[in-house]
């Protein structure tokens, strides 16, 4: 990116985006034309703005991206025409101005997209990223995403956008980001936050709010996560001042007008276990039997939570681990031997609690096992250095003998 | 400048230099030391401009084929004989010569090993076909 578009307010001119696009497909136009016009009309301002900032940044948007409409109007007339009958209605103007953002996001999370086309189709009509900034944070070529969000489109065409669409379904997509965005260039984690808040003007769901909450209790760790060499360091060894304590009140806050509606959900409760962990000075200080209680709840939600959430019952099994001990955590994780073995997750929760337990020749197994398992490579990295760490300590401490090397290899490449 | 893969195995390859455990069994100043090498050789590799990309990969394979008409993909992904070839990852390059992704392969297979003392662990080096005829 060239200098003058760093100067930019490039979040003033995200967030006009659903606004502006809303106005357009309300105006009766061809959602995928008005998006990909509009797609135009932003390259345009990065370029243009910076040296010619416009007096009604919206309106300028609006205008640009209608001379686009009518341009590709004009230049693909005769296709136009073939395709008019196959095309969705105009959408009549059936919601409040305020709800840009909720009737973008019901187009882009529509069910019957696959995750991957929502996520890429939201973050460009309603987060305002360019195609190339969605494929920088995925890691795929540019043409890639760009193919990934017109085939979306075309998905959508026919369909009846005017519809409520399913906030489940928003917020599910909403969290993809969030949990995808915090290795890419480009900063997805707080794109997205900027638009679950918005979300929350637009809807009263507590779930839209919990899952604000959750993401803002999160966030606020993400400076401690990694130490300056890029290591992963849990939770248990993060340096909390480092925690961004203006964010963890903001969560707080959202969290709590979210549970007043007294009707909680997996967001607004994964949110409060997320706000017992902030709040604590010290892992030692960590509450676990109130986050117990919450995970007791958390998969209450489920009728099989072995099957139908298996991560509720590993996140209750650590909490078992913290409140009536080890083995108890460790019993709780046998439940999910069999829908959970070959994940790494399963295997570095074990790890965590035969450490707790004084375990380390197991731990390290454990870790062993996880790390082999593992997709992510700093999360591999971690799991090495974990059982590397516990195999020293036992040996230090006699418990186990060290036995023949094995002929191996080293384990990974890469940066 | 033809680009080369550098790349790394779980197994497989000529006799290894001298037998080492896996790295979990290695004392964690040496896995350390290990994980420090490889991100500086990526580093390097960005600094001289001769890094194109690099790449882990996990050690779980599948083994899929074409089942025939009506039917389901034929797939192995059971345990393979000891001896058979698993990558385990890679850097591509873009060099000047064979002989600076030689230099460079030898380098990286200089790691730190336990205790410190360097792997000699065997890299294959493979050049990348070019997508397009040569303009003459």
């Amino acid at each position: 990116m060239d200098e003058p578009a760093r100067r930019l307010d490039e979040g003033a001119l995200r967030a006009l985006v659903p606004r502006v696009l809303a106005g357009l497909v309300r105006r009766g136009e061809d959602f995928d034309a008005a998006e990909d016009a509009l797609q135009e009309a932003v390259l345009e301002a990065l370029r243009v703005w910076p040296e010619h900032p416009p007096r009604d940044p919206r309106a300028w948007l609006a205008t640009v991206a209608t001379r686009r409409l009518v341009d590709a109007r004009r230049s693909e007339a005769a296709r136009h025409r073939r395709e008019e009958a196959t095309l969705a209605a105009p959408r009549p103007a059936a919601t409040e101005e305020g709800d840009d953002t909720l009737f973008l996001l019901f187009c882009c999370c529509h069910p019957d997209l696959t995750p991957a086309s929502q996520v890429a189709l939201t973050l460009r009509a309603v987060g305002g990223l360019t195609t190339r900034e969605i494929a920088d944070a995925f890691y795929v070529p540019e043409a890639t995403m760009a193919q990934r969000i017109s085939r979306a489109k075309r998905a959508l065409q026919g369909r009846r956008l005017d519809q409520p669409g399913d906030l489940a379904v928003v917020l599910r997509v909403l969290y993809l980001v969030y949990t995808a965005g915090h290795a890419g260039r480009v900063d997805l984690a707080g794109e997205v936050i900027r638009l679950a808040r918005q979300l929350t003007l637009a809807t009263e769901e507590p779930e839209a709010r919990g899952l604000l909450a959750l993401m803002l209790l999160n966030h606020a760790r993400l400076p401690a996560r990694l130490d300056p060499e890029g290591r992963i360091v849990t939770l248990d060894r993060q340096d909390r001042g480092l925690w961004d304590t203006r964010e963890i009140a903001e969560g707080v806050r959202v969290l709590q007008s979210a549970l007043a509606a007294a009707r909680p959900g997996r967001y607004q409760i994964e949110a409060a276990i997320a706000a017992l962990h902030d709040d604590a000075a010290s892992a030692e200080e960590t509450d676990w039997p109130q986050i117990l209680a919450w995970y007791d709840d958390l998969v209450a939600l489920t009728g099989d939570p072995v099957r139908q959430d298996p991560a509720a019952v590993l996140g209750r099994a650590v909490a078992v681990g913290h409140v009536l001990g080890a083995a108890a955590g460790l019993r709780e994780t046998e439940r999910l031997r069999e829908v959970l073995a070959e994940r790494h997750r399963w295997h570095a929760v074990r790890g965590h609690l035969h450490e707790l337990d004084g375990d380390l020749p197991a731990a390290a197994t454990a870790y062993a096992d996880a790390a082999r398992r593992a997709t992510v490579v700093a999360e591999r990295d971690h799991l090495v250095r974990q059982a590397a760490r516990a195999r020293a300590a036992g040996l230090l401490a006699g418990t186990v003998h060290p036995g023949a090397p094995r002929a191996g290899r080293s384990v990974g490449a890469g940066a | 400048m033809p680009k080369y893969l550098l790349l790394k195995h779980y197994r497989g390859g000529p006799e290894p230099h001298h037998p080492f455990p896996p790295m979990d069994q290695w004392a964690p100043e040496d896995v350390e030391a290990h994980m420090a090498f490889l991100k500086h050789v990526g580093e390097l590799l960005e600094e001289n401009g001769e890094y194109v990309d690099a790449q882990a990969l996990t050690p779980v394979r599948t083994w899929v084929r074409y089942g025939g008409p009506d039917a389901a993909p034929v797939t192995t992904d059971g345990p393979l004989p000891e001896t058979s070839d698993l990558v385990a990852g890679w850097y591509m390059i873009d060099v000047e010569s064979h002989e600076r992704a030689v230099e460079l392969a030898a380098y990286v297979s200089s790691e730190p090993g336990p205790g410190g003392q360097p792997l000699y662990e065997w890299i294959d080096v493979r050049e990348v076909m070019s997508g397009a005829p040569a303009d003459d």
